[in-house]
This record gives C-alpha cells, structure tokens and sequence, in this order.
C-alpha cells in the first residue's frame, strides 16, 4: 500500500474456454515456436566476438618509448587517482646502464594492478603525465585463482616485439586536452598545505 | 603600537613587525604567500618577491603611496600604512609573473621528484601560475651532487631562495655552504664539494621550498602521499626530538622536522634523529599529524579526514564532549566541506 500500486486479486469463476485448458496451451506453444524463427540476441563467444568501441577500456598496458624504454617513472598519479585503489607500487633509482631499459632516472620496480579490484574507469590513464599507462581493448583473461588477477610488470608492460597500439586512444586532440589539463590535474592531486 | 590595514582588515601590531608577519597575525586569505621567507631564520627573505604588496597609504604622516611593489617581508610597517595583497589585480598579476620567473629553469620533473605532493613551488605555481610556459629557450641543467652521504643537491630545482644558506650559517658553525657565481649562473655549493658534517646540516632539507636538497636516506622510497605523517618525540640530548615520522605499512621511511601551517621548520632536528632513529621502537608516538582536509596527504587516509573534522568542530565550536566515529566525522558535509 506504501506504493499504492498494489492490484486486488479477483477470484472469478474461470470461463469454458479457460477451463477447457487446450486454448491456452495452444496460445503457449505459439508464442515458444515464433521465437525459434526470430534473430538470436546471444552471440557464440569466445568462436563470434562483439565488436567493440576503438576506444574500449580493457586491460592496461605500460607503454613503452619508440626507442624500447620504460615510459613509467612511478610517480604515483595513477595509484592516488584510482578510486577502487587497485594500483600499487614501489619505485627505484636507474643504475649507469640502463638507460635503456628506463626512460627515467626513476622507474617502478614493481608495479601491480588487481583486476578484480579495478573498474577500468580509465582514470589512470587520464592522470598519467608519462602517457606511459593506457587501458586498451583486450579483455582481461579468466582465472581460477584470486592471486592470479593481480597482474605485474610481466604482464602489464608491452613486449618489445609485441607493442601494443594506442594510437586509436591518443589522438591529436586528446593529447592536446591532456596538455592543457595536465597541469591542472597534476596540481590538483599534488596540492598540499600541512 | 602601529595599527596597519591590510585587505581593509586594520591590526595593531608592535614595532618592527614587517608586513608579512602583520599578515600571518590577521591569518587567512590575506597572507602572501612567501618562498624565501622562513619565519625562523634571521635575515633571510627578500630574495623571491612572491611575497609583493601594494602599499596605497605609505603613513599616516606620509600618506603618498610606494611607487611600487614592495616585499612584504623586508618592509616594516608604519603607523596607518595601507596595504593591499588579494584585492588589487595589479599585484595578483605580477605575482603570476614572478610565479613564471621561478618557474623559467625549474625542470617539469614533479613525477620523479621525492618533493612532489609537500612541495611549496607546486602550490605556489597551482595558486597563482599560468598552466602553460612562454619560455622557448633551453632550461639550465647541472649534474646532480651529493653533498654528504645524506643530501642530494639537484641544482636544475633550486629556485635560489638562500634558506639553505641562512641555515648553514646560522645553525652550522662554520660557513661551508653558499651560493656561488652571480645572476643567471647563481648556483648553490658546498666550495668544492665539502662535506657538510654539522650535526644539523640535515635542517637544510626541511627549509628547501623545492625539491633541490633531498633526503638520501628517503630517496624514491616512496611517495609523499603513500605515506602516513605521525607525530613523535624522543629525549635527545642534541635537539628537542620533536619530529614528524613518515610511515608507510608500519615501517619509518623518513624522518622530518615538524612545519607549520606555512611549512617553515618548528624546531630543527640533529642528523641523528633524522637519519639513524628509523624504527618506530625509538619513538613516542603522539598521534597523526594534522594534515589539511586539501591536501594530497591526507588522500585515501580515512583517519585524517577524521582528525580534520574534529578539529573543525573545536574551531567552530560546536559540541565535541561526544566521540567522534568515522561515519560521523567522515560523512557529516559540514565537515568536510
């Protein structure tokens, strides 16, 4: 009664047709056979994929530099900007020689995001001042464990066989919108008065 | 006594007080913002004019104005001088040019710097800085320096604000730390890489506005904001042992001098409690840091906004006899906002 949409049920005597009880399996069964003739709504994955926007927001990949480097320099924006708080990491200092290996003189020495934590908001991706994290159109992988869902480095930075294309993602204007947001979020999450 | 307006908010303040203290004594919006100025060295202010003011009345038996701008740190009051800081548009806008000034050969290497997240420059540059450069030419780089097996010098950072220099003189005692070379080739230096073994050259890295001095000890441990701010206090026999812990899982990563709301050093600390007392077992705890609501520190640490919310209510007067539980302090918009 609080909605006020409650319906009184009525008792009435059931008719002769209804309770000849052959009329409506019949109106059943016509209704079961029209949908054997209709399109499928469902597709067989994993043989038929969905397609899905260029700008998907899947797993995430560390980028790397046109020269095979680590774009990642740990700085943290993308931990403090995750609200499901799905990123951790710890950084360390570039040793002479592998300058190659890590843009940065500061690189993460381990970087770890749990999947079944992150909402892929892509907010990450948006906070990064590197262009070093980006979300792509692959589906993460199913797992039997929890563990396993906590992806590293080893599956989170792009082989340097393999790269991952995100030019889809970073168009000439995005990159000229982060330019200009960029200091502005930067300041925002860095912003300190103790 | 003096009486001084500043923003058309009238203090009476005692001789000798510069603007700038006059302003921290009223509080508020009304406090320029200042990089060189550290309320607890002696002569140090006048060098980065992030603090200019406009003086419209000079006095009362002088009334002419200043013809320009004035660092409110170096400038004395007089009796009925008028100032204005936040509501004249002149000075906001030479401040976001000095803002710019500073800002010419500091790297754009917040994401690498371990001073990001408490870094004066940062806030200064959010507050009153443009969000893009104008500037074509190359950035002056240097190499980085150890000064000590402790500091690290990044001279590409230094601002050239002197407070390090103040603190060298006057908490040091001999004098092995200054700036050498002049104008745009100024830089900060130990005199052919001396070693500062003072028991409290470490103060220099709390006094630096920017993250040109930095703990070796803490270098890239971690963020400023994965960290918890904890005050505690030992007996040292050096220094007062008053500090601010910085843990991260329950392990000390750095230890600091206690600032204040304007991120000058309370009282300075000995090398030995900053750099060697790094278990939690050597400490008193006191209980969190108060860390503003604004702040990154304070980010996803539930205890803080807490902390915030119940020093609101003592500040606003409200009843806080009863205990004050997450939910209620957390979620309560009128302490948070």
């Amino acid at each position: 009664m609080l909605t006020n949409r409650s319906k009184v049920v009525s008792k009435k005597e059931m008719s002769l047709s209804e309770r000849l009880y052959l009329p409506a399996i019949a109106s059943g069964l016509s209704i079961t056979f029209k949908h054997i003739f209709k399109k499928v709504p469902t597709i067989r994955y994993p043989e038929q994929k969905r397609e899905i926007a260029s700008v998907y927001r899947g797993q995430h990949v560390l980028k790397r530099d046109e020269n095979g480097a680590e774009r990642c320099t740990a700085c943290g924006l993308c931990a403090v900007a995750c609200p499901a708080e799905a990123i951790t990491m710890d950084a360390a200092e570039r040793k002479k020689g592998e300058e190659g290996l890590y843009r940065e003189e500061k690189y993460a020495s381990v970087y770890e995001i749990n999947m079944l934590r992150c909402i892929f908001c892509g907010l990450c991706e948006e906070a990064c001042p590197k262009e070093a994290i980006f979300l792509t159109n692959r589906i993460v992988d199913t797992e039997y464990g929890r563990n396993s869902f906590i992806y590293g480095k080893d599956k989170l930075v792009e082989k340097i066989d393999a790269r991952i294309d995100v030019s889809e993602r970073q168009t000439e204007k995005t990159i000229e919108f982060k330019k200009i947001s960029l200091a502005i979020i930067i300041c925002l999450l860095l912003k300190l008065r103790i | 006594m003096p009486k001084v307006t500043i923003d058309d908010i009238e203090i009476e303040v005692p001789d000798g007080t510069t603007i700038l203290q006059a302003a921290r004594m009223i509080g508020g919006e009304v406090v320029p913002p200042a990089m060189c100025y550290h309320s607890k060295l002696k002569t140090s202010g006048g060098y980065c004019r992030t603090c200019i003011v406009k003086v419209e009345k000079g006095s009362e038996k002088d009334p002419r104005p200043m013809p320009k701008p004035v660092p409110s740190c170096r400038t004395t009051v007089m009796d009925g001088m008028v100032v204005r800081n936040k509501t004249a548009p002149d000075i906001v806008e030479a401040r976001a040019g000095i803002v710019e000034f500073l800002l010419i050969n500091h790297p754009l290497d917040c994401p690498v710097c371990d001073q990001a997240g408490e870094c004066d420059l940062q806030d200064l540059a959010y507050e009153h800085g443009k969000s893009h450069s104008r500037y074509d030419f190359q950035r002056r780089t240097f190499e980085k320096i150890d000064i000590g097996e402790h500091i690290k010098l990044h001279m590409t950072r230094c601002i050239l604000c002197y407070r390090c220099v103040k603190t060298a003189e006057q908490i040091t005692d001999g004098r092995v730390h200054g700036v050498i070379y002049r104008g745009d080739a100024a830089e900060i230096s130990t005199y052919i890489q001396n070693v500062i073994d003072n028991d409290f050259s470490g103060n220099v890295i709390d006094v630096c506005p920017v993250g040109a001095l930095t703990d070796r000890t803490f270098r890239f441990k971690s963020r400023v904001w994965f960290t918890k701010p904890v005050d505690a206090h030992r007996d040292c026999p050096k220094c007062s042992g008053q500090v601010r812990l910085w843990e991260k899982g329950g392990e000390v990563l750095r230890v600091t001098a206690r600032k204040d709301k304007y991120g000058e050093v309370e009282s300075f600390i000995c090398n030995e409690c900053r750099y060697d007392k790094k278990n939690a077992s050597d400490w008193v705890i006191e209980g969190p840091s108060k860390v503003d609501r604004h702040s990154v520190i304070g980010a996803n640490h539930y205890e803080n906004s807490v902390l915030s919310a119940t020093d609101d209510r003592q500040q606003t007067g409200l009843p806080h006899g009863k205990k004050v539980e997450l939910g209620e302090g957390a979620l309560n918009p009128n302490n948070i906002y």
